[in-house]
Order: structure tokens, then C-alpha cells, then sequence
């Protein structure tokens, strides 16, 4: 017998899509705040490190990289947010009546926000694209000068305060994603379950580490 | 060596005349029980008290109360079965409660439970995920010898230790989503780990995962909190066993074969 809506209308299917795609967003994320650590290197003969590597990625394949990179990783977030308003629909029906009274004994902060950390990340993807790669959010957006148009960006304090914001939504998002993504794959065993915790807790300090540090060395004055 | 004591406690109780009406919490004064009485003895009293004073009783559901038939369902301030680990209502005793407290009873929550009244719910979902695919198919007959079929150890006993789930929903009353994933997952991994599950293993959880979304179960998102209220300690790992297994199955799931296989 088989009943049901097939993988992609199952619970399970839609966890596995989420999980799939919460790697590939993981993956990006990681190296996006690599990419940008070179907001610190000096400049060379007056051209700033993050504006040659912006060039290098506009030019990969002859311009087809950047597209190719962003086509996957728009499909990965639609298919991450089309999951996860299927897996809220479904969790909402299923407690029409909620408690009077709820103890929580396991889980934490993270795992309860995860649906308001994914929207706040998702309003801070489409103001962080309308401001760095579309430009039209400040005034005095240059094409192609990444280094000028970050920090200049980040000297106004309140684009600084919502990307800090964004980033502790984000920062909580994957560090309960992690875990849930590896236990949603099956990848459970008491030899190596106390790592799944430690690498959560280590790529969020990395990723969340790094995007912070951007703004307050802006905003202190330490990159200008 | 007596410690008993005796408490005076107020009770905040769900009451639902059948599954049509609309229910509300009630308050009942429980004057004088003693710490040595099971949270079932506790209500027992109290439904007497009532009989005699001509009201209904609070219903609620119960068989063994030795804690191994699961039907005494119940969220005790908060938690099913009530504030204690590894322990189910009939279980808790009322040494776990303090003299003044007023302790909030409420039913089970789920779609897939409807209250039949007061405390009841109809688990009756949980049977139907079972005849979709938690058995084995086996031909009658005389056993086969036990030694014929190696099991090895740690499967027996991580086996075992799936099996220990008595079906009395905890861990959908204390998810958020009021998923079944956790009861789910035992019943898939009770057979999947031992030879005899083998033969039906990927069909099996194919045909109860999809019995659990049929049911309006919710879906897991990892909380952990089915693992903290369930009484007999089933573990989450099964959760991810399940879902590998799941997994599996999607990948390679045939249709029926129509012809072939030399029949
Ligand atoms: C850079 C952006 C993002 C990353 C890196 C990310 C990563 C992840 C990961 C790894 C998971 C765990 C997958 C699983 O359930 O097993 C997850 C779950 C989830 N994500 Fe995202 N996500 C991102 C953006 C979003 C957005 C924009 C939304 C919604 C608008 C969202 C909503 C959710 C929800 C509701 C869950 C399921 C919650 C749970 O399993 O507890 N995410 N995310
Ligand atoms: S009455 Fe059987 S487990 Fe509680």
C-alpha cells in the first residue's frame, strides 16, 4: 500500500528539503563571511582587496559563475521557505487547542524562534540585496566599489543596529538548524552525537563572529 | 517509618461533556490527601466526593496503573504525566506535590486526539499508523528455532529499548507541533533493527510516516521535548533512524511489479 502525497508532500520529504537547503544556505554563509574578511586587508596600489575579489567574482566563467551561484542559491531559499510554510501549516493544524499550561524541559530559544529568526533573516536578505549588490537604498552607492559602498553603508548606525539584529536571528536560526539538519538526515550516533552540538556551536560563533566584527569595525572607526 | 503527610490541594480541571461541546477549566477543592496516594487515588477521592454530592465525576482514562498499559493520559501542570521523569500519571505519586498547590489537569492536545471528555482523547490515530505497517508479515505455523536467525547484542537491546514505548501519546502532548514522530520512529526502529523486520522494513515506514501525515500529526522540529516527557526514556536517536530509513525508502521505492520476477 501506498498512500499520501509522495516525498515532497510528506513531513518528512519537506524536512529533508529544508535540511538540504539549510546546508547549501550554511555553505554560502560561510563563505560569504570568509569573502569579506578582506575588508581588512590593506589596499594595493589604491585598489581595496574587496573590490578585486567583487571583480573576481562578477568575471568567473565569463560572468556566468556569479549567476550560476546565485540561480542555486535562490532556489535553495525558496525551497527552504516553501518547506518551512508547508511544515508550519501542518504544525499549526495539528494543536487547533493549545495548553493552559506548558512546561518546556528540552527545548531552547532557538528551536521555539526558529520561524521568526527565518523571517527576520528573510527581510534582512532582500534589504541586504536592495543595499550591496542593487545599491538602492543610500545614496552614493557606487557599482563596483564594494570597500566604499560597505563602509560608508555602515557608518549610518541604524543599517549597522538592523544587520547586527539579522545577525543574532541568524546566529540562533543555525545554531538549532545545524542539529536539527544532521538529525533530520539520520545523522544520529552516541560515538559522534556530542560533536553535532560542538560544531553548531562553533560555525555559529565563526560565521555570527565574523559578520559582526564588520560593522563595529566600521562604526569604531577601525576600517574607514 | 512513616513520612505521610497530608495535603490540601486545589485542582484547575479541563471538563468537556462529549467531543461536540466546548469544555472549560473547573475549580475543585481536594482537602486531606495523603503523599502515599497515586495521582489516580487522588482524582478517585475526588470523583467520589463528587458522586456523593450528586455532580460527574472528572473522566479520565486508566487500565493498569502500574505503568506499563499507557492509557492514563493526562498533562499535569504542564507536562504529561505530570512534573516527574520517567513516570506516568497512575505512577506519580502526590508526595511529588506540596500541601496549597493547585495543580492544572488538562487533556492531551492534538487534532489527531480529539477529546471524547474531560480528560479522554481518542488515540485510536495511533492504531491506525500501526496497521498501515508496524508488524511483520509471518507465516503461522510452529516457531522457528530462536537460534536460527543471529541477532547481534546491541540490536537486541537498542531493539528492546525502542520496544519499551507504551503508545500513551506523551510525546505528542508535549510537542510544540503535537508531532507523532517520536512514537513513530520506536515502532519503525523495533523492527527495523531485528531480522524479522527486514522484509517490509522500507515499505513500512513509507506506509506509517504516511499514516502519520494522513492522522494531522505535526512534524518534527527537533525540540527534544517528546524525549524529555516520554516515561519509558525512548530516545531521539530513533527519530534520525527513522528518517535515514525514510530517507531510503524514497530512493528506492519501486511500484508494484506487474510482472517479472519469474512468477
Ligand atoms: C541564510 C539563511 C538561512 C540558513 C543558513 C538556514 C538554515 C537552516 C537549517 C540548517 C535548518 C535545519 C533544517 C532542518 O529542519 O533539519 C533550518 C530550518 C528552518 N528554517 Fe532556515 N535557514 C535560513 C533562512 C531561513 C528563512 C529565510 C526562513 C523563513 C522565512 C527559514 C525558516 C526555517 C524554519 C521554519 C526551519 C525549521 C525549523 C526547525 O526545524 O526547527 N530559514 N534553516
Ligand atoms: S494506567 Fe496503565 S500506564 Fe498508567
Amino acid at each position: 500500500m501506498q498512500t499520501g502525497a509522495g516525498f515532497f508532500g510528506s513531513s518528512i520529504g519537506k524536512k529533508i528539503v529544508m535540511a538540504i537547503t539549510g546546508i547549501m544556505l550554511i555553505g554560502f554563509v560561510v563563505v560569504h563571511m570568509i569573502g569579506n574578511l578582506q575588508l581588512y586587508l590593506p589596499a594595493h596600489d589604491g585598489v581595496y582587496a574587496l573590490d578585486t575579489y567583487g571583480e573576481f567574482l562578477r568575471t568567473l566563467l565569463h560572468g556566468s559563475g556569479i549567476w550560476i551561484a546565485r540561480a542555486s542559491l535562490l532556489a535553495a531559499a525558496g525551497l527552504h521557505v516553501w518547506a518551512a510554510v508547508g511544515l508550519t501549516l501542518m504544525n499549526r493544524a495539528a494543536r487547533p487547542i493549545g495548553y493552559q499550561q506548558q512546561q518546556y524541559d528540552a527545548s531552547t530559544f532557538g528551536s521555539r524562534w526558529m520561524r521568526v529568526s527565518g523571517v527576520v533573516v528573510l527581510a534582512f536578505i532582500i534589504f541586504h540585496l536592495l543595499h550591496l549588490t542593487i545599491g538602492n537604498i543610500l545614496p552614493g552607492f557606487e557599482h563596483g566599489k564594494v570597500f566604499h559602498n560597505v563602509v560608508t553603508g555602515f557608518q549610518v548606525p541604524w543599517v549597522s543596529a538592523f544587520y547586527i539584529i539579522a545577525m543574532v536571528a541568524l546566529s540562533t536560526h543555525i545554531h538549532h538548524g545545524i542539529w536539527s539538519m544532521l538529525q533530520t538526515l539520520g545523522l544520529s550516533h552516541p560515538r559522534y552525537n556530542g560533536l553535532r552540538n560542538g560544531l553548531a556551536t562553533l560555525l555559529t560563533i565563526v560565521v555570527i563572529g565574523g559578520n559582526i566584527s564588520f560593522p563595529i569595525a566600521v562604526l569604531t572607526g577601525f576600517v574607514r | 517509618m512513616s513520612s505521610e503527610k497530608n495535603l490540601n490541594l486545589k485542582l484547575n480541571v479541563w471538563r468537556q461533556k462529549n467531543a461536540q461541546s466546548e469544555g472549560g477549566f473547573e475549580t475543585y477543592e481536594a482537602p486531606g490527601i495523603s503523599t502515599e496516594m497515586s495521582f489516580l487515588e487522588m482524582l478517585d477521592v475526588v470523583n467520589e466526593d463528587l458522586i456523593t454530592k450528586g455532580a460527574d465525576p472528572i473522566a479520565f482514562d486508566h487500565d493498569c496503573r502500574e505503568g506499563i498499559c499507557g492509557a492514563c493520559s493526562m498533562v499535569i501542570d504542564g507536562r504529561p504525566h505530570g512534573p516527574k521523569e520517567r513516570t506516568t500519571a497512575c505512577q506519580l505519586h502526590m508526595r511529588s506535590f506540596n500541601d496549597g498547590d493547585t495543580i492544572a489537569i488538562e487533556p492531551w492536545r492534538a487534532a489527531a486526539f480529539p477529546v471524547q471528555r474531560d480528560l479522554i482523547v481518542d488515540r485510536a490515530a495511533f492504531d491506525r499508523i500501526i496497521a498501515a505497517g508496524g508488524f511483520i508479515s509471518a507465516p503461522t505455523g510452529s516457531a522457528q528455532d530462536a537460534n536460527s536467525l543471529p541477532v547481534s547484542k546491541q540490536n537486541a537491546d537498542l531493539a528492546m529499548d525502542a520496544a519499551a514505548c507504551i503508545g500513551c501519546g506523551a510525546c505528542v502532548a508535549a510537542c510544540p507541533n503535537a508531532s507523532a514522530m517520536l512514537f513513530v520512529s520506536a515502532k519503525v526502529s523495533q523492527l527495523a533493527l531485528l531480522p524479522q523486520g527486514q522484509p517490509e522494513r522500507y515499505i513500512r515506514v513509507r506506509d506509517m510516516v504516511a499514516q502519520m501525515d494522513a492522522e494531522e500529526f505535526g512534524t518534527c522540529t527537533n525540540h527534544g521535548e517528546c524525549e524529555a516527557a516520554c516515561p519509558k526514556g525512548i530516545s531521539v536517536e530513533n527519530i534520525a533512524r527513522m528518517n535515514r530509513d525514510y530517507l531510503k525508502a524514497s530512493l528506492t521505492y519501486r511500484p508494484e511489479a506487474t510482472g517479472g520476477g519469474a512468477g
